[in-house]
């Protein structure tokens, strides 16, 4: 190594320090016909499980993602387990949409999707390329198809996350570069040799007439994902876990008053589930850091973690005393 | 004439995975590639045409094996050759310079008497 080293001014190694080494791991030894494999213990040997048991403990609800995710780490088990023997194993494609209301957690599943995805060995790095139509679609003739293809590139060998995907299409305007945009992404999770999972996401309604006037773009998505919208007990518990998250607390009445501030905001419309829980649990900090600069005496850690009942109250959701 | 110019050009041509492993060495290194194209191979034709423009922010070398696969589809009978661009202060150099394709028959460059001032002899190159 030294021998070849050349001489570098100042002896700076270069912005990424030493290329890791790019040996990848031996693939599995294949099997006898009368051997077996134990699809569980390969399950608890891999990084799989931990992702899993972080996506059950990390994110609430949502019982239809989490069985959708489960059954497509299955599956990649049992081809392995498959191409051990020598059975075909044909890649499958793992396209997929994303469609549910605001805040209901499709850019944090992405994330974990990339690592589930990666643990199993489909994917190459566990990243997430985080795209919109300005980033696909150019401004002139000519300009879409590198834009596209430099974002693509950019994803290769992990996942390619189209946020608000509709945009893309612009029924109104016929000749919008953004169809372009789409028939280069198809031509990309048509072929074979790509590593890349191309992830579309958006609000259902405007989902569903993306996917009507594609029909192409909507059969080779295989997996259709939904997101509901939590219910009240669901929203709880988030605001407990990000409240445990960022090592705050609520007490006993500010947590009643907290479930009562949610029902008055979710009547009030433009709630955005997980997103509208953070913000109001943001300005529960304000106001909780704003009360305790006010106050005369000297404070302890309890203080400085511990929301009351004060601090949800003052919310102009509840309607003024008085 | 079998062109030798570049790294690697006494070993067997590589395969587009022994391309992308030294893509992905050079994309570890932070240098951006670039792919060049020429049916000139004179040794002192430097600059040959680039195909497209260099690969900047990449991670992975898929997307410079497809501009790859394109090139040689438009330029079946070319050189092609990966740059690999050092930027940094001190360096700021062609890092890696690899030929990835050549044409099936190369005429290769003969050498050239010329008389100049003086009778003295001088030699050149010329494709043949």
């Amino acid at each position: 190594m030294s021998g070849f080293a050349l001489h570098r001014p100042g002896g700076v190694p270069g912005p990424a320090g030493r290329p890791p080494s790019v040996h990848t791991e031996p693939p599995p030894e294949p099997l006898e016909p009368d051997a077996t494999v134990d699809l569980r213990a390969e399950v608890a040997s891999t990084q799989v499980r931990t992702v899993l048991e972080a996506l059950d403990a990390e994110l609430v609800g949502l019982g239809a993602v989490k069985l959708r995710i489960r059954e497509i780490a299955a599956l990649l088990t049992v081809d392995r387990a498959r191409a051990r023997f020598g059975l075909s194993a044909g890649k499958p494609t793992l396209h997929m949409s994303f469609t549910g209301g605001p805040g209901t957690g499709k850019t944090t599943v992405a994330l974990r999707m990339a690592e589930i995805l990666h643990a199993l060995g489909y994917l190459r790095v566990p990243r997430v390329h985080a795209v919109t139509r300005d980033d696909l679609v150019g401004q002139f003739i000519g300009h879409t198809a590198p834009r596209t293809k430099e974002a693509i590139a950019r994803a290769a060998g992990g996942v390619l996350f189209i946020d608000e995907a509709y945009y893309l299409y612009r029924a109104e305007n016929e000749r919008d570069y953004g169809q372009e945009a789409i028939e280069i992404l198809l031509q990309e999770m048509e072929s074979e040799r790509a590593s890349l999972v191309v992830i579309f996401a958006g609000y259902e309604d405007r989902m569903e007439s993306f996917f009507a006037s594609n029909p192409g773009l909507s059969s080779r998505v295989a997996h259709h994902i939904r997101f509901d919208d939590y219910d009240k007990s669901e929203l709880r518990a988030i605001a407990d876990l990000m409240l445990d998250r960022e090592q705050y607390r609520f007490t006993p009445e500010a947590r009643e008053a907290f479930g009562e501030y949610l029902d008055l905001r979710v009547s009030r419309g433009r709630f955005a589930n997980a997103r509208s829980v953070r913000n109001a649990l943001d300005r529960c900090r304000l106001r909780h850091a704003n009360r305790l600069v006010g106050l005369p005496t000297a404070l302890g850690r309890a203080e400085l973690m511990t929301l009351t009942e004060e601090d949800v109250r003052g919310s102009s959701v509840f309607p003024k005393l008085g | 004439m079998y062109l030798r110019s570049g790294s690697f050009s006494y070993l067997p041509e590589l395969t587009d995975d022994e391309i992308a492993a030294q893509v992905r060495y050079a994309l570890a290194n932070g240098w951006p590639l670039s792919i060049e194209y020429t049916d000139d191979p004179h040794p002192r034709n430097v600059y040959w045409e680039l195909w497209g423009l260099p690969m900047f922010d990449l991670d992975e070398p898929d997307g410079v094996l497809r501009e790859l696969t394109d090139c040689r589809a438009t330029f079946p009978h070319h050189y092609v050759r990966l740059l690999a661009y050092d930027a940094r202060l001190g360096r700021q150099t062609t890092a890696m310079s690899v030929l990835v394709q050549r044409p099936a028959d190369e005429p290769g460059l003969r050498l050239e008497r010329i008389e100049v001032s003086g009778r003295t002899q001088r030699y050149s190159f010329r494709p043949s």
